[in-house]
């Protein structure tokens, strides 16, 4: 059973109240409010351009915006410190870099330059991180000679230390084979019950979200509609921005 | 210096009678690990045109300096070699035409503004060896220099090689995790702006370049690692500034061209062995 969907759940969640964005006079995003609530998968849908990477470069604190993005408590108090775990979309990097998996971990884990070498504690710490999400083999494989599956599994053993109270995957499965999305989906949900966090995903594989999400947002520069899949994909707003789109497509 | 100079006088070499060679081996063994250091990132960002451009800035430097009449045309070139660098990468953010565009009218701008400076009158014959070297013109306060900045290079490269690598693999993935980008890839353009500066009197405006990117390109095809890629880079940068440097004593040519032809040689070798190894 999908946990119901309230205003006020009771659990912690990420409250963001008139968020607006604009960059060179152009209006990114207008006025979002909406929830993300903890132990919650939340999917962000809509079309190219809809402001999706948008709203997750907000909430990262990468672009400014106005409005409020406030982490509250249960009991609706203020938590100061809203830390977030990003997967970034297609990652564009030169792949003939000679780096390995665990040199571009080990220079987010710790503090020491990666050039002089990986500590033994900070290996172990690799380790465990990529364990958890079934990717421990990859450890020494190159950066640039992992699949999108694997790259993906990666990043989300990345984005998992320090451990975050919002997880953001933009697109995590575009250009990953079947069988890697599914692997990468499964993981999210054991984590969604494991981990105290709310998850926020992009995605455009709509049969996915309807099956996995428990609230779906649907975003056109501003906020069409929200709320649980079933309701969401019978709106007029769901049907005119997906008319003529198969279930599915991109 | 006196110490340094008489253990370099020990070593049995034909070469080591002069003081000139001493300052100069003394140069390459001081510039040549930085270069090292420095071109695993310019490699991997693929900044090779953008530092071939601030090489080409030394020119104007010069220019500059003569026309403001700064007497030391070492830090008129520093001066003018960290502010173009930091403007190319300002401009590489903020503009809309691609990067190599930019670099480009930025590299022949440069090399323009500083010609028709160092031409006027007909006499830029007495600067032509800006342009290929010359091993002569290393000087005590060279290496002073050069000292300081391999000491302050190293030190920075520790502090900020980690949220480089991240920047490289995906900046905005750095950001979300602290890592201040632009000012990273500031810090890590104004270092080698100075390194390039530093050395482009003795290498040679047109070679400079190549010195930064030859060894670390040729790490690249050998190594798995990042920490492999910076052992090959640095080892084969300082192994072919010596060899090169001697090579030139005795056949009494460029230093600058024989080192990069060393560094070219090994280029061709690492491409070789990766071929191999496939």
């Amino acid at each position: 059973m999908k946990p119901g969907v309230k205003l006020n759940c009771g659990l912690c969640h990420i409250d963001l109240q008139g968020v607006s964005v604009t960059r060179g006079g152009q209006e990114l995003l207008h006025d979002v409010n909406t929830h993300i609530h903890c132990g919650q998968l939340t999917v962000l849908i809509g079309q190219n351009g809809a402001g999706k990477t948008t709203l997750i470069r907000a909430l990262l604190g990468l672009v400014k915006y106005s409005g409020s993005i406030r982490h509250l408590n249960e009991t609706g108090r203020d938590i100061h410190h809203l830390t977030c775990g990003y997967v970034p979309q297609r990652l564009d990097f030169d792949l003939e870099m000679p780096v390995t998996v665990s040199d571009f971990m080990a220079a987010a884990f710790s503090r020491r330059p990666v050039w002089t070498g990986v500590g033994r504690g900070t290996r172990a710490a690799i380790v465990e991180a990529l364990t958890e999400v079934n990717a421990a083999e990859l450890i020494d494989r190159p950066l640039g000679r992992l699949s999108g599956g694997e790259m993906q599994r990666v990043l989300l053993a990345l984005s998992l230390h320090p451990a975050p109270d919002l997880l953001v995957l933009d697109e995590p499965v575009s250009g990953v084979d079947q069988n890697g999305q599914q692997l990468f989906l499964e993981t999210v949900e054991r984590l969604r019950s494991t981990r105290h966090m709310a998850i926020l995903m992009v995605s455009h594989d709509l049969e996915m979200v309807r099956r996995a999400a428990d609230y779906v947002i649907l975003l056109d520069k501003t906020i069409l509609e929200q709320g649980q899949p079933d309701y969401v994909f019978q709106t007029p707003a769901f049907a005119r921005t997906f008319s003529g789109a198969p279930m599915g497509e991109e | 210096m006196e110490t340094i100079y008489q253990w370099l006088g020990a070593i049995p070499l034909d070469a080591m009678r002069f003081d000139f060679m001493k300052r100069a081996l003394l140069a390459v063994l001081l510039l040549t690990p930085l270069l090292g250091l420095l071109g695993t990132m310019a490699v991997n960002q693929q900044m090779a045109f953008f530092s071939d451009a601030l090489g080409h800035s030394a020119l104007t430097g010069i220019g500059l300096g003569i026309v403001l009449g700064v007497s030391n045309d070492l830090v008129s070139m520093l001066v003018f070699g960290v502010i173009w660098a930091l403007l190319i990468s300002l401009i590489k953010h903020t503009g809309g035409a691609s990067a190599d565009t930019v670099i480009s009218v930025f590299s022949s701008t440069s090399v323009a503004l500083g010609l028709l400076i160092l031409a006027s009158g007909g006499g830029f014959a007495k600067y032509s060896s800006l342009l290929v070297g010359d091993v002569l013109a290393v000087t005590e306060q060279d290496l002073l220099w050069l000292l300081l900045a391999l000491l302050g290079g190293t030190a920075l490269w520790m502090l900020m090689y980690n949220g480089l690598l991240l920047t490289s693999v995906n900046a905005p993935l750095a950001r979300s995790r602290g890592v201040r980008v632009r000012l990273y890839e500031a810090a890590f353009v104004v270092l080698v702006a100075v390194a390039v500066m530093l050395s482009i009197r003795w290498v040679g405006v047109m070679l400079i370049n190549a010195l930064l990117i030859l060894p670390a390109a040729a790490g690249r095809n050998l190594a798995r690692s990042t920490r492999q890629h910076t052992l090959w880079s640095v080892g084969i940068a300082m192994a072919c500034g010596v060899t090169g440097l001697l090579a030139a004593y005795s056949l009494n040519t460029s230093a600058g061209a024989a080192i990069v032809l060393c560094a070219a040689v090994c280029y061709a070798a690492s491409l070789l062995v990766r071929r191999i190894r496939k």
